[in-house]
């Protein structure tokens, strides 16, 4: 009896093997289905200085937004456009911020003609400090953004601490950038 | 028949579906020769299955217009992947590179392919020596079996 088991144990590997496979993957589909969004791509960026870039302000609506703006105090840098529905979605988040002068927000005018992107703020208001135009999305590629709305929290001294993709819900800003920026602003 | 041949050579010189637009290629051909090579190893980051080269999504178009821009400036091909892989990560490239991350990637299909044909030949041997071993008895199971016989009859 001892030889036959001792023949079987090769057996056992692809059993392991497969149980270990489904196993990896059931829990993968498991934190997809929790909210883990396999669309969302884990930015390269993070603790790095803000890319060099300066975007020419939207005609009548000065200043421009570069680089060198974003020193000296922490700021969230939010790249959106009047065509993007989920930015739609977080312009009452961004609008509460900025009257409750919570953080600077300034704007990147993501792929967008200036008089759309002017009417809408003028039709729904305008959170933002400065916004920079980005029609050939220069700002966008060179700060790896896949989509609108995403949210760039950048500290005092112009390093990248934090990107958020989709729209800043109030339940964002409260359980994960308002302590960030708490922490970062000390 | 004609009409037969010049349908299909239709079909088969046509660049059907480019995304590539007119207004995107650079007049030198080596260089627009260089930037499809290197946007076809570039994933389209909207579509994510697709190379930018392939893809309609409007960053999939500026990420091509980009590309095309570095080459003209004078960059190496690979100055340019390094260029998109410093924002996007190495998720921007569909044939992922080799470092310690990926080495199961890379060579883990040969070590199953080993294992494999280890296992194989084992189990083809194995009848064999089951054979020899059924044939040879020791003088004492030979003794046991005769007994056994002996007692049947």
């Amino acid at each position: 009896m001892t030889t036959t088991s001792a023949k079987r144990w090769p057996f056992v590997i692809p059993v392991a093997v497969i149980a270990a496979l489904i196993g990896a993957f059931g829990k993968r589909l498991l934190d997809v289905n929790r909210g883990d969004d396999p669309h969302l791509i884990p930015s390269v960026l993070l603790n790095t200085p803000m890319p060099e870039f300066d975007l020419a302000p939207l005609p009548g609506r000065e200043p421009g937004l570069a680089t060198r703006d974003l020193k000296g105090s922490v700021s969230l840098v939010n790249v959106w456009g009047s065509w993007c529905v989920a930015c739609l979605a977080e312009h009452p988040t961004l609008m509460a911020l900025q009257r409750e002068n919570a953080i600077p927000i300034q704007g990147i005018a993501w792929r967008d003609s200036p008089s759309a992107s002017l009417a809408w703020l003028a039709q729904r208001g305008d959170p933002y400090a400065r916004i920079g135009q980005d029609p050939k999305s220069v700002a966008a590629i060179s700060l790896g953004v896949t989509g609108a709305p995403e949210t760039f929290v950048v500290d005092a001294t112009g390093v990248i601490r934090y990107k958020h993709i989709g729209p800043i819900t109030p339940e964002v800003w409260q359980t994960t950038l308002a302590p960030l920026i708490a922490q970062l602003k000390k | 028949m004609n009409r037969l041949i010049i349908a299909t050579a239709a079909i088969l010189l046509s660049t059907a579906a480019l995304a590539v637009l007119p207004g995107e290629r650079l007049t030198d051909p080596t260089m627009e020769a260089r930037a499809r090579e290197v946007s076809q190893a570039l994933r389209c980051v909207v579509c994510q299955n697709e190379t930018i080269d392939d893809s309609d999504a409007e960053l999939a178009k500026d990420m091509r217009v980009l590309v095309r821009e570095r080459i003209s400036a004078g960059d190496s091909n690979e100055q340019v992947v390094s260029y998109m892989v410093q924002r996007y990560g190495d998720f921007v490239l569909l044939k992922p590179r080799m470092t310690a991350n990926t080495m199961a990637l890379w060579f883990g299909p040969f070590a199953l392919l080993i294992v494999g044909a280890f296992v194989v030949a084992r189990r083809l041997r194995r009848p064999a020596t089951q054979v020899a071993e059924a044939v040879t008895l020791s003088d004492a199971e030979a003794r046991e079996v005769q007994a056994m016989k002996d007692r049947a009859s």
